[in-house]
């Protein structure tokens, strides 16, 4: 076995309340990709934090080519020569591509001031080497979120880094981009560098890494090389236990139309029908940027309708505001927990029954009382794990985050619950009681949508499904006749089937 | 009753624990400082002073009320010190036409409310920033005060009206004066509002994060509107306070106020980013800088040298509590 370039040693580090290192390990080879793997909270972005020394660590040691080091923050540790490319991109939009990879360190003449030429020939170079078909002179916002990850890659390459950590790296790529992604990741392997790899994607990590490295609860697990394992035997390390099934689908029992949208034309969405049955799980699948958040937008009231109509049991409601299709019976859980799903900074009970303060008041008297009952029954019913309901939601684990966003619909008591993206972030043992959640849902005669990118996700849950491209539906299938590779024809508009107009 | 100060979502702390310590650390700040000037002037600690620095303290201190609503929606009211000037002008020309006290007092009131639901108009239906939007309501309304009152004092008049109305800033009710039960009535309103309504719950949860509660369904128009008009409505009251107590309004009433109030809800604790606050910390806030304003008097301190000694407080009081977040 290769001598590791950087290598974690027993690290502990403790918060307030909280072991979240415990003599945890990581080693990192040149010249080889690992993967990191663990739960949501499982200790791999405080491990990335203590590498950068954002956190100071308790116990343990770094080495990094063969010294014990110790760093005061990512600015030194990236001189150094170890990148962390994060999760949300740490670029400015407004800048250029080039004075985003030499931000803080501007190619200058003498007298300080930037010399504009060849800080982009310098930029240009690394774009040709990472195949960017962008002069570096172009401003960043005008890059798809793939191309701008690639230019953070830059970045770290600028810095002649010797490991590159990615967090997350595909969560917003599209498949194309991820494909380019690990062109990348295999060229900058096969030059020496160390790569970490932070995923949830059990499938990326065997298509792309060549190590594991395992985390739970803080602590170290094991370090198995890929060719060595089976995506059930990674996930049994990770969670500690073995997962039966991933997606426990419950027989449906096909009811009336619920909910019906009728030629519905908005500002991403071209002409939109379909309908929704009692106790339905109707999946929408597509790619990134096909429509689909924007068309539930729509249904929930939150985005303008143009025309068309939503019917609900029967009678037409065009919500035009949230609270209306709320008022309804409409509840939407969004994608983006962090943007418009949940308010961070406030605590899991404040977050869990902010759709629902109007049936916890007496009068315009909030009833906390009543709001703590209902809160603690959900947060026991969802397993949600948190010290208390007044914790701050922002401290939970991204799981815990979605499961309280879940309990947030719920608690309005909807005839139609529409999951956008559920699953996004959130690990794998935390995923399945979402699963399971929803099936029951189900059972008690709940009408869902499910939009998800991730196709087994969709395959797996729903009892049809629908698939959108450019605003419009372009296929539609029962759960029987779907595969993947059959929605993936319909989410590129390859054999675009007419929506009767 | 154990949410109450912590309100903003922190979990249950300890009496006398650490973390109890620092959450209240701008009480305890508070009683070092009154300590201290206790040991340095034997008046200082008096009952007269104590309600003299409670009846100064009140009418900056019942602006910052409002502030922290405004602040906690991640907003910003410039135009207290001119509703102030402007409902005083308005409430002074009222009682010396000898309008009874009854009707002119709530009559300023609504005034100033409406006003405030003109900033909150602008800014949640013309999208405009709130800074701005105040700014802009801070000066028409002081140029409004002055053509008003001609850029000279209203005179409240000597009939038995205004000695009624003298009572608002003047008056006492069981040996407190009456500014200091209305800050107390001011701030137990605003702890109800923000810590057992609805209302109050949507202020956190709008300057925490906007667009998940216009997603949740909330009317966030209308909570800024609310916010606004409550903060001008208390302005107002402060407008009344001080009208009353001079027996006449200043056009130049309540200049450069916002930025105490400003202070005070930010030594109390209160995010500027909003979301997180809480309004017993902007009553602590606003005694901070009360007391400290009184015993630099005591002290015979410069009253130049007065604003560096409150500057520095300020800051230290902004530093300490960033340090701990």
């Amino acid at each position: 076995m290769k001598q590791p370039i950087l290598q974690l040693n027993n690290i502990n580090k403790s918060f307030p309340g909280v072991k979240a290192l415990d003599g945890a390990c990581l080693n990192v080879y040149p010249g080889q990709v690992m993967a990191l793997l663990g739960e949501n909270g499982a200790g791999k972005s405080t491990l990335m934090k203590v590498i950068t020394g954002i956190y100071s660590l308790d116990e343990g040691e770094i080495r990094y080519q063969d010294k014990v080091v110790s760093f005061n923050g990512p600015r030194e540790s990236q001189k150094a020569g170890i990148s962390i490319i994060h999760q949300e991109l740490n670029l400015l939009p407004e800048l250029t591509i080039a004075e985003n990879i030499f931000l803080g360190r501007e190619v200058t003449n003498r007298f300080g001031a930037i010399n504009w030429s060849l800080m982009f020939e310098q930029a240009d170079l690394l774009l040709k080497r990472l195949k960017v078909k962008h002069k570096s002179s172009t401003p960043l916002n005008e890059l798809s979120l793939g191309e701008q990850q690639m230019v953070e890659i830059a970045k770290a390459l600028s810095f002649e880094s010797k490991v590159i950590i990615m967090d997350e790296p595909t969560d917003a790529l599209t498949d194309s981009e991820v494909d380019s992604l690990f062109v990348v990741i295999n060229e900058l392997r096969d030059e020496g560098y160390g790569i970490v790899y932070i995923s949830h994607r059990l499938k990326e990590i065997f298509e792309v890494c060549d190590d594991i490295t395992v985390l739970r609860d803080g602590k170290f697990i094991a370090e198995k090389t890929v060719a060595s394992m089976d995506e059930d035997t990674l996930i049994e390390l990770m969670v500690g236990r073995r997962l039966d099934e991933q997606y426990p689908r419950i027989a449906s029992t096909h009811g009336t139309v619920c909910l019906e949208v009728k030629e519905l034309y908005a500002k991403a969405t071209h002409g939109v029908s379909f309908t929704l049955n009692h106790g339905e799980i109707l999946g929408v699948s597509g790619l990134m940027g096909a429509g689909r958040t924007e068309l539930m937008k729509v249904i929930y009231g939150a985005l303008a309708r143009e025309s068309g109509d939503i019917i609900l049991n029967g009678q037409v409601i065009n919500p035009s505001s949230s609270l209306q299709a709320l008022n309804h019976g409409i509840a939407y859980i969004s994608e983006d927990r962090k943007g418009d799903g949940l308010v961070l900074g406030l605590s899991v009970k404040d977050n869990m029954s902010l759709c629902a303060l109007k049936d916890l008041s007496k009068g315009w008297q909030l009833d906390h009382q009543a709001e703590a009952t209902s809160v603690n029954d959900f947060i026991r019913l969802f397993n949600i794990k948190t010290p208390s309901m007044n914790q701050i939601i922002g401290n939970l684990s991204g799981g815990n985050q979605q499961k309280v966003a879940i309990a947030k619909g719920l608690m309005t008591k909807p005839k139609v619950l529409i999951l956008d993206e559920p699953t996004r972030g959130v690990d794998v043992g935390a995923k399945k009681e979402i699963y399971q959640l929803i099936n029951k849902f189900k059972a008690e005669g709940m009408s869902i949508i499910l939009v998800s990118s991730e196709m087994p996700e969709v395959l797996g849950m729903s009892d049809r499904i629908l698939v959108m491209h450019q605003g419009q539906i372009s296929g539609e299938f029962s759960a029987k006749e779907a595969d993947q590779e059959k929605l993936m024809a319909c989410a590129v508009g390859k054999n675009n089937n007419e929506v009767a107009a | 009753m154990s949410s109450n100060i912590t309100s903003s979502g922190t979990s249950k702390r300890h009496f006398l624990s650490k973390e109890w310590l620092i959450e209240q650390k701008s009480l305890i700040a508070l009683i070092v400082l009154i300590a201290v000037v206790s040991v340095l002037n034997e008046y200082f600690f008096t009952i007269d002073n104590i309600l003299n620095i409670l009846r100064q303290t009140s009418v900056i201190a019942i602006l910052a009320a409002g502030m922290t609503l405004v602040i906690l929606t991640a907003g910003i009211d410039l135009s207290v010190g001119s509703i102030l000037a402007l409902c005083g002008a308005f409430a002074a020309s009222m009682i010396s036409l000898e309008i009874p006290v009854l009707i002119a007092v709530p009559v300023s009131l609504l005034g100033g409310a409406v006003l405030g639901s003109m900033a909150g108009l602008i800014i949640s239906k013309g999208k405009v920033q709130a800074f701005i939007a105040t700014l802009v309501m801070m000066t028409l309304l002081r140029g409004v005060t002055m053509v008003y009152t001609d850029g000279r004092p209203i005179s409240t008049g000597f009939t038995d009206v205004a000695d009624s109305f003298a009572w608002f800033g003047t008056g006492y009710m069981f040996g407190i004066p009456v500014p200091v039960w209305l800050m107390i009535f001011v701030f137990a309103g605003i702890w109800y509002l923000l810590n057992h309504t609805r209302f109050g719950r949507y202020v956190y949860a709008l300057g925490g994060n906007e667009s998940a509660t216009k997603l949740s369904g909330i009317n966030v128009d209308r909570i800024k509107i609310g916010v606004y008009s409550i903060c001008g409505l208390l302005s107002a009251l402060a407008g009344i306070i001080i009208t009353s107590r001079l027996s006449s309004a200043q056009p130049t009433a309540g200049m450069g106020y916002e930025l105490d109030a400003i202070a005070a809800v930010v030594v109390g604790g209160t995010s500027l980013a909003g979301g997180r606050g809480y309004i017993m910390g902007t009553l602590i806030g606003a005694l901070i800088i009360g007391v400290l304003n009184n015993a630099l008097n005591l002290l015979d301190v410069s009253s130049y040298f007065q604003m560096i000694v409150k500057a520095a407080v300020i800051l230290l009081a902004v530093l300490v509590d960033n340090k701990n977040k």
